[in-house]
């Protein structure tokens, strides 16, 4: 458990005046991230995407850190690239520093672009944190469908139309795809807990191989809502265990934060401009579809977590 | 307000484009704000709740005598007036309200 | 008898992808990132070898692309480790959106590339259509006729790429280079390390008392000045080049220049070609030579930057040049390197030399001295106008009809 007294003491390691939206969650994902990392030193890399693109506009970066991007579909290949110069160059006595690797990635450049590189990545063990801060969909290129945009979201390129309503496909379980990777630890996470969050990064850092947390970021443009909710919407995500908040620690199942109350995902859903023509009573038989499909998720999950399952 | 930079020419700017770390603090996003938070400092609990849920780092904080950490307020150079710390803010307390921001 | 030009020098037998990894052993970068490809797989077989034996004590990274290689390379590179890999056309082909990246952040990565035509149809055997399809890609290209010239290059290379600040690949042709076994001569280990010399670079990740960030977004302010600034580094690379190429010869007594010019200051017909088959040319020219006609040879050695001036200079007195492209550009009009030496010579004001262009040897075609003899057979009508010089690409040895 984390304690905002103590994290208070870290460093800030994300600067103001950096581009991205007014109540984007990429930016809150960010600082955590860092802030959890205390006063370690990292490496940060970064896939194109918003929170590159808004926080690194030459001449000026909203990065303490040593930064490095190069592309959308390749940084846990560039990252590795990085971390295996800080063996070698360690092993040679050329560094003395202990240093931390991590990699942002939105969801277009971890589900989808960028698997391959991630999955490479991982497999090969290298020690680095990659995060995705998942918005379920491509939000840098204007809203486009990726391999997170939940069933029946409406995005520029699945839009809800006459004849179809949004999109028509489950969102991949990335989550899932990295625990089959058998890496030390996976994790989902959402921006509306820093202390679920924040102890999920400090636990990943730790771990001597390398580690994953999707973290269910909300849009505020994508996801259309008033931007003081981004937390707000996040956190219904979980109370109606759309985006349970788990971790996968040695191939256990921990869910770290199990609702009060399962509320029925219409609550996750309401509050969002992409899910409206869903409350078309001639759609209602999508929203039953969406609920069963959580349903099932979470009956699973439970039962996975409940006998201590293994990966 | 944004100070105008002067543009380099190419063979001022650096190799590549490496960028000085955390030179984005010299840039002003309070100007897109059309809503300002407004901090009451007698309400206030320092919690920090506002602090780490802000995307802009634009809570200010600092040590009390008693090193304890204190919000101090807001940095409007770079608050964009998102309202998450106002949302956040515990209930009962509401130390942040949101109000127009005179242009 | 073959004997060494350097007074420790040693002769081996070995193959071109063999003295290329031999060349890596030596120059033993920090971090070797690599997915195999054919004919390039033995360069990264032999020098995973070499890491598994704790010969070397570099990093490799076996990833699982020519894209994630490139982006490992890269990042190990930015890291400040001096980083390596090895590839060949497919393989470049995945990697062309990173090699942009690579020089555009000016990062002084080292490639062995083997020359291989690119699909489809899928085909495994040398051609040049892969580097010259990555010609504007913002690399030093250093192209080589035969395994000496690859080890060498390999080592000149390493520091070319590091005091230009820009990637630099070295090329063999496929299976005529890659595969060959040739006499080849090596140096002491120490003496390669001494000649490249320690890698120090300026600023690198690691580095984290002074952390900056590296592939900002750079928009209409800024984006031109730093491509400016990169073509700019790019003609600066021409002395660098050569500086390299002198100290080279100074200690290792091997000669290297941009192009090489053999039998060329009194030749009336001349052939410009890139790459091993420079090599069948000059048989051709020696027998040509001992029949009175004064046939030349320009070997360009360094295709980017291109040595225009040079090349321009150096054929200047030439009645008839043929340009010789192991790569069709597919343009409708001519091949790269034609293009590049007619808009050269045009530039400097030499129109004297007619100038033709002949396309040969895709995916691995035979070209030998036959061939070669007909070209500048035909050089020498056109140098005393009986022929016409053709005003578009002529083909060698593929059946058109």
């Amino acid at each position: 458990m984390a304690n905002l007294k103590e994290l208070s003491k870290n460093p800030e390691r994300l600067t103001g005046g950096h581009r991205l939206c007014a109540g984007c969650g990429a930016g809150i994902v960010a600082r955590q991230t860092l802030i959890a990392a205390g006063s370690t030193p990292v490496v940060i890399t970064n896939a194109t995407g918003c929170l590159e693109v808004s926080t690194t506009v030459f001449p000026y970066t909203a990065w303490k850190d040593s930064f490095f991007h190069s592309a959308f579909e390749n940084s846990a290949a560039t990252c590795s690239g990085i971390e295996t110069a800080y063996r070698s160059l360690k092993a040679q006595g050329k560094i003395k520093d202990d240093i931390r690797f991590i990699t942002f990635g939105g969801d277009g450049g971890t589900y989808d672009i960028g698997l391959q590189s991630l999955s490479g990545a991982m497999e090969r063990g290298h020690r680095m944190l990659y995060i995705c801060y998942n918005n379920e969909a491509y939000m840098n290129t204007g809203i486009q469908r990726s391999g997170a945009t939940p069933k029946g979201a409406h995005t520029t390129t699945a839009p809800a139309g006459k004849v179809r309503q949004g999109k028509e496909q489950n969102k991949k379980d990335l989550t899932q795809i990295m625990i089959a990777h058998d890496i030390p630890y996976v994790a989902q996470a959402y921006v509306g807990n820093w202390n679920d969050f924040i102890t999920k990064v400090q636990k990943a850092l730790a771990v001597d191989g390398p580690s994953f947390i999707n973290i269910l970021t909300p849009c505020r443009l994508g996801w259309a809502y008033k931007p003081e909710d981004t937390m707000l919407i996040s956190r219904l995500a979980v109370e109606t265990c759309v985006w349970p908040s788990f971790e996968v620690e040695n191939g256990v199942y921990k869910i770290n934060v199990i609702p009060k109350e399962k509320k029925p995902v219409i609550e996750f859903l309401k509050l969002q401009g992409r899910f409206k023509h869903l409350f078309r009573s001639d759609n209602a038989h999508i929203l039953e579809t969406i609920q069963k499909g959580v349903d099932e998720k979470w009956d699973l999950l439970q039962r996975r977590s409940a006998v201590g399952c293994r990966a | 307000m944004k100070k105008e930079e002067r543009k380099l020419t190419a063979v001022e700017i650096p190799i590549g484009d490496i960028v000085e770390a955390e030179t984005a603090v010299e840039f002003n996003t309070g100007s897109w704000r059309s809503e300002r938070p407004v901090w009451n400092k007698e309400k206030c609990i320092h919690c920090l709740t506002c602090w780490i849920s802000c995307p802009d780092s634009s809570v200010k904080i600092a040590s009390d005598e008693k090193r304890i950490t204190i919000v101090t307020g807001i940095d409007y150079d770079h608050c964009k007036g998102c309202g998450i710390c106002a949302r956040e803010c515990p209930p009962k307390i509401k130390a942040i309200t949101m109000e127009h921001e005179k242009k | 008898m073959i004997k060494t030009v350097y007074s420790k020098g040693k002769l081996v037998a070995k193959t071109g992808n063999e003295v290329v990894a031999e060349a890596m052993r030596q120059i033993e970068p920090d971090v070797v990132a690599a997915y195999p490809i054919t004919p390039a797989t033995e360069i990264v077989q032999i020098f995973s070898q070499f890491v598994a034996d704790g010969i070397v004590k570099s990093e490799y990274v076996a990833v699982e692309s020519e894209h994630s290689a490139m982006s490992a390379t890269i990042g190990a590179s930015a890291a400040g480790a001096r980083a390596m890999t090895g590839t060949s056309s497919q393989g470049l082909s995945l990697m062309w959106e990173m090699l942009y990246i690579a020089s555009g952040l000016r990062l002084p990565i080292v490639m062995a590339e083997v020359n291989r035509a690119i699909s489809a149809p899928i085909n495994i055997h040398g051609d040049q259509s892969d580097t010259m399809g990555a010609r504007d890609a913002g690399w030093i290209q250093i192209y080589s006729e035969n395994s000496q010239e690859a080890y060498d290059n390999m080592i000149q290379a390493t520091r070319i790429a590091e005091k230009a600040k820009l990637p630099t690949l070295v090329t063999t042709d496929g299976f005529i280079i890659s595969h060959c076994m040739e006499v080849v001569e090596t140096y002491p280990d120490a003496d390669v390390k001494a000649f490249i010399g320690k890698y120090e670079p300026e600023r690198y990740l690691l580095d984290i008392k002074k952390p900056y960030t590296l592939g900002s977004i750079d928009l209409q302010d800024y984006y031109f000045e730093h491509r400016y600034q990169l073509a700019q580094a790019m003609r600066n690379a021409k002395n660098i080049v050569l500086d390299v190429a002198k100290d080279f010869e100074k200690t290792f007594g091997r000669k290297y220049d941009l192009c090489e010019k053999y039998m060329l200051d009194d030749a009336e017909i001349a052939i410009a070609v890139i790459g091993s088959t420079a090599g069948t040319a000059k048989v051709v020219v020696n027998e040509l030579r001992e029949k009175g006609i004064k046939a030349g040879l320009l070997k360009i050695r360094v295709y980017r930057p291109f040595p225009a001036e040079e090349i321009a200079k150096d054929l200047a007195h030439v009645k008839a040049v043929a340009v010789m492209d192991r790569a069709d550009s597919c343009s409708g009009a001519f091949a790269p390197v034609y293009s590049d030496i007619v808009a050269s010579l045009y530039a400097s004001g030499v129109t004297n030399p007619k100038v033709v262009n002949y396309v040969y040897g895709l995916g691995g075609r035979e070209i030998n001295t036959g061939h070669i003899i007909g070209i500048y057979e035909m050089l020498c009508k056109i140098a005393s106008g009986t022929e016409k010089s053709s005003n578009k690409v002529e083909y060698i040895n593929v059946r058109i009809k």
